[in-house]
């Protein structure tokens, strides 16, 4: 996507806790768990930002790409006529099946909220972008909404999962959208944030999202503007004034548009050491040299751990020199990941495993069955 | 002709402490000491001195000082000095007045204007004496997509991906051509280059023989518009090939060598005979558009079995974004750009003081450019033209260079001291020089130890500044301008070079 003007959008820095669960015989719970695991780790966070991805929430809906939309505004009234303006173009570009506000409730206090409204759609592709993928579609259209579209925007765009984020402690946050009452998934991700140095606003919590790929990330992206610049080359536009919406958009380039498998992916953006690289037998070597020669530009440096939300996966993944560390855990079919043991133990004192894993090492937890989802 | 002009330079002898050992006379190439036998004194010619300080500096009882000179024409604002000199000296020959080096004038330094981040708190800096820190970059074109085949964890890369160079820090030895430079000169240059594994540039003087085998692997060879010195062997011996088109001291004209620089070695390194001016055109006679340019990419694509990667070698001019970009769509794997501070040999004063833009500007606005295209992954930018510390260095890469070139720097360290004689041969350090005399001061051995501390003192500091960002691998950097500040520009000056102000 060309930038004509110059856009200098604020990199937001932030130390947080990270949490993920899911049950890899893909059966569905609340986000009870979670929001008590996320609660355990409240220190961590300080109350402006808080979110969750949940995957497996709308068996009824599973065909239709689920929009989170967010209108911002002073007044109701902004709100509501950002949604007009939206909602024009939404109608023009896309076949809506049903929509409605995300129900929340009252009785949580939490600082200005926008309008959040939910919708389910199908591309309606005219003219020249019949030739683009359903997915290249949804990708371009939800670049134009965020960059365009003023007051607006989308923060969850897959099939079968939703993103629920905001201003305030996950767990309010959770409650504030009945997590652990209106909806069950397989695979819940949460976040909690301590943002240091931007105001807060509502898009900016995690995760992040396009398509069914989620994100939540503990740390600070060094390598922000290397990314950023060379994700805009593949028109993903970072309008979210965040660092780990090029997480995100760097996993949907590779896995989704170039369909790198995951392991590879965990070598592009925490690739290892030159040293070690030097030492490995000639065929690996190989490989490693070209994929952080062409791909250098999409090595996240600087501290993170994330985990990865998409159908029927859960990755975690640190940096290369484990600036952040993660802990993985497993009890029978649930996959646990964490910034900290403790809220694993919380919720489940008993584990099978419990292993710290290696820098730039992913670790990946997926359905038994694909088709229990699908 | 009864000069009208004053020396530049007053030259004071301490003659308490001159021993009359005629060191300096010895060391002046210039005649600007001599002996009288009468007065058993050293008499100093003032108007014959370059000030290079050679004589200071190799002075064994300290007793020579030189200066500028205190005499001065009426100050005024409009007629400066130099202005005033330049203008006699022209009615006295009628000449383009020739000099070295590169532009002296007061342009904005952008690096001055620009600061770099650290990091506090959240994102911890890296201490790059306890941590990995990498330098090691490579240049070509990379490609947009990767087809990579996996079959039961066995992982295939099945794109074919284009030559490209690896230097084990960003920093390479700009073109300077044998002729133009010492042999002694060029071969520290080249050693210097293989022991630190990055690489130097032959400039358009070709590459003398017996260096090809032992340092072909760290040479990129130039071809320009004189074609001296190329046949097969030079090409293929090479890391790779360069076009140059312009060069950042004089963009627009050609190299002039003058014919009294042509000794017998440089006469057949390049093709040419003895003592002949080696005058190359301003244009490449069979470069008048894109499109022979891209036929001579592949030209010399083909002569070296697609093996080596071609760089294009340009000036920094007002439209060095959309030439550039013309270039890369020509084939070009390596862009080099070549700003207004560029050094030289020999140019016309009028063109090195006036012609090109900052090389800052250029950087940034050649990268924004084709990122903007989409086709930032098809080059790598080599940033040449005023750098000089480490600082410059990460800025540039900052602003977009994937590594840059350093020519004046390299000469400096090797004793180089900017009195801009370069055009006279007469380089009193060696460098500049074809006389034997002169050139057999530099000695290659302490020469090269003196680039490989150059470069491994800027690659250092370049680690501890890049730890301190809490990066910890340069490609991070790269193009990565939220590192950076501006101080003191305007805002059309921080649009063209995509930082924000300091504070904001």
């Amino acid at each position: 996507m060309p930038r004509i003007r110059r856009e200098l959008y604020n990199k937001e820095i932030c130390a947080c806790s990270i949490f993920g669960a899911m049950n890899r015989d893909g059966e569905r719970f609340t986000g009870k768990g979670v929001m008590k695991a996320i609660a355990n780790m409240h220190v961590r966070g300080n109350g402006l930002g808080g979110g969750f991805a949940a995957y497996g929430i709308y068996p009824e809906y599973k065909d239709y790409y689920a929009f989170h939309l967010m209108f911002t505004g002073n007044s109701p009234e902004a709100k509501r006529s950002a949604k007009i303006g939206f909602d024009a173009f939404l109608c023009e570009n896309f076949d809506v099946v049903s929509d409605d506000e995300i129900p929340h409730s009252d009785e949580v206090v939490v600082s200005d909220p926008p309008l959040i409204w939910r919708y389910y759609v199908l591309p309606r592709k005219q003219g020249e972008e019949a030739l683009l993928s359903d997915e290249d579609y949804i990708v371009k259209m939800v670049m134009h909404v965020n960059t365009k579209i003023e007051n607006a925007h989308v923060f969850s765009s897959g099939k079968n999962m939703g993103c629920f984020k905001g201003v305030g402690y996950p767990e309010d946050i959770g409650e504030y959208f009945m997590l652990d009452k209106l909806y069950s998934a397989y695979t819940w991700t949460v976040h909690g944030r301590f943002p240091t140095n931007t105001q807060a606003w509502w898009g900016g919590a995690h995760p992040f999202s396009l398509l069914n790929t989620t994100v939540v990330h503990n740390g600070e992206i060094s390598s922000y503007g290397t990314n950023r610049w060379y994700l805009e080359m593949y028109g993903y536009a970072c309008t979210l004034q965040t660092d780990t919406e090029v997480i995100a958009y760097a996993v949907d380039l590779l896995m989704r548009r170039q369909s790198i498998p995951i392991e590879i992916v965990a070598k592009i953006l925490a690739p290892p050491i030159w040293n070690s690289i030097d030492r490995m037998d000639e065929k690996e070597k190989k490989l490693l040299t070209t994929l952080r020669m062409v791909y250098g530009s999409l090595l996240m440096n600087g501290p993170f751990a994330i985990i990865i939300g998409q159908t029927g996966k859960m990755i975690g993944l640190t940096d290369r020199i484990r600036l952040r560390p993660i802990t993985a855990a497993t009890r029978g079919e649930m996959f646990y990941l964490s910034s900290e043991e403790a809220s694993i133990r919380l919720i489940s004192p008993v584990l099978d495993s419990v292993w710290t894993p290696n820098g730039g090492e992913p670790v990946v937890g997926e359905l038994n069955n694909m088709r229990t989802v699908l | 002709m009864k000069s009208f002009v004053f020396p530049e330079f007053q030259i004071i002898r301490d003659e308490e402490k001159c021993g009359q050992c005629r060191g300096c006379e010895r060391q002046c190439s210039f005649g600007t000491h001599t002996y009288d036998p009468l007065t058993d004194r050293l008499i100093s010619d003032d108007y014959k001195c370059a000030g290079c300080q050679r004589c200071v500096i190799f002075c064994p009882k300290d007793a020579i000082v030189v200066r500028p000179t205190q005499s001065f024409y009426r100050p005024n604002a409009s007629w400066s000095r130099e202005k005033i000199e330049d203008l006699k000296k022209q009615a006295e020959t009628g000449g383009v007045i020739l000099t070295g080096c590169g532009n002296d004038k007061p342009f904005r330094i952008y690096w001055d204007h620009i600061v770099l981040n650290a990091s506090q708190v959240t994102n911890p800096s890296i201490d790059p004496l306890r941590e990995p820190m990498e330098l090691r970059t490579f240049l070509g074109a990379k490609p947009d997509l990767m087809d990579i085949d996996f079959k039961g964890g066995d992982v295939e890369i099945k794109t074919k991906i284009s030559p490209h160079l690896m230097v084990e820090t960003p920093i390479l030895f700009s073109a300077m051509s044998y002729g133009a430079i010492s042999y002694n000169a060029f071969k520290s240059l080249a050693t210097a280059s293989k022991q630190f594994g990055t690489l130097f540039n032959t400039g358009e003087g070709g590459l003398p023989r017996e260096l090809r085998a032992e340092f072909g692997g760290n040479a990129i060879v130039q071809v320009a518009s004189g074609r001296y010195g190329i046949d097969a062997e030079y090409l293929n011996c090479a890391a790779a090939v360069e076009i140059k088109v312009g060069q950042g001291a004089k963009p627009g004209i050609g190299g002039h060598l003058p014919g009294e620089k042509v000794s017998q070695s440089v006469a057949e390194t390049r093709m040419i005979p003895v003592g002949t001016d080696a005058i190359s055109p301003a244009p490449h006679h069979d470069i008048y558009s894109i499109e022979d340019l891209s036929m001579l990419i592949h030209a010399l694509k083909e002569a070296t079995n697609y093996e080596k990667p071609v760089s294009v070698k340009i000036a920094a001019v007002h439209n060095v974004a959309a030439i550039a970009s013309g270039i890369v769509r020509a084939g070009a794997d390596i862009i080099a750009i070549d700003g207004l501070r560029g050094g030289t040999g020999a140019a016309p004063k009028a063109i090195r003081d006036n012609v090109g833009i900052p090389i800052e500007l250029a950087i940034s606005a050649l990268d924004m450019r084709l990122k903007n295209e989409g086709i930032r992954n098809r080059c790598s930018i080599v940033a040449a033209g005023g750098l000089r510390s480490s600082s410059d260095i990460i800025k540039a890469i900052a602003l977009g260079a994937d590594a840059v070139y350093i020519g004046t720097a390299a000469l400096i360290a090797m004793g180089c001291t900017l009195c801009q004689k370069c055009n006279t041969g007469k380089c009193n350090w060696g460098l500049c020089t074809q006389d034997p005399r002169l050139s057999g001061r530099l000695n290659t051995e302490i020469a090269t130890k003196r680039l490989t501390n150059l470069l491994n003192a800027w690659s250092h500091e370049i680690m501890e500044m890049l730890g301190g960002m809490g990066i910890n691998a340069i490609e991070s950097l790269r193009g990565n301008r939220d590192h950076l500040r501006g101080i003191g520009l305007y805002e059309w000056e921080l649009e063209v070079l995509g930082i924000k102000g300091a504070g904001q």
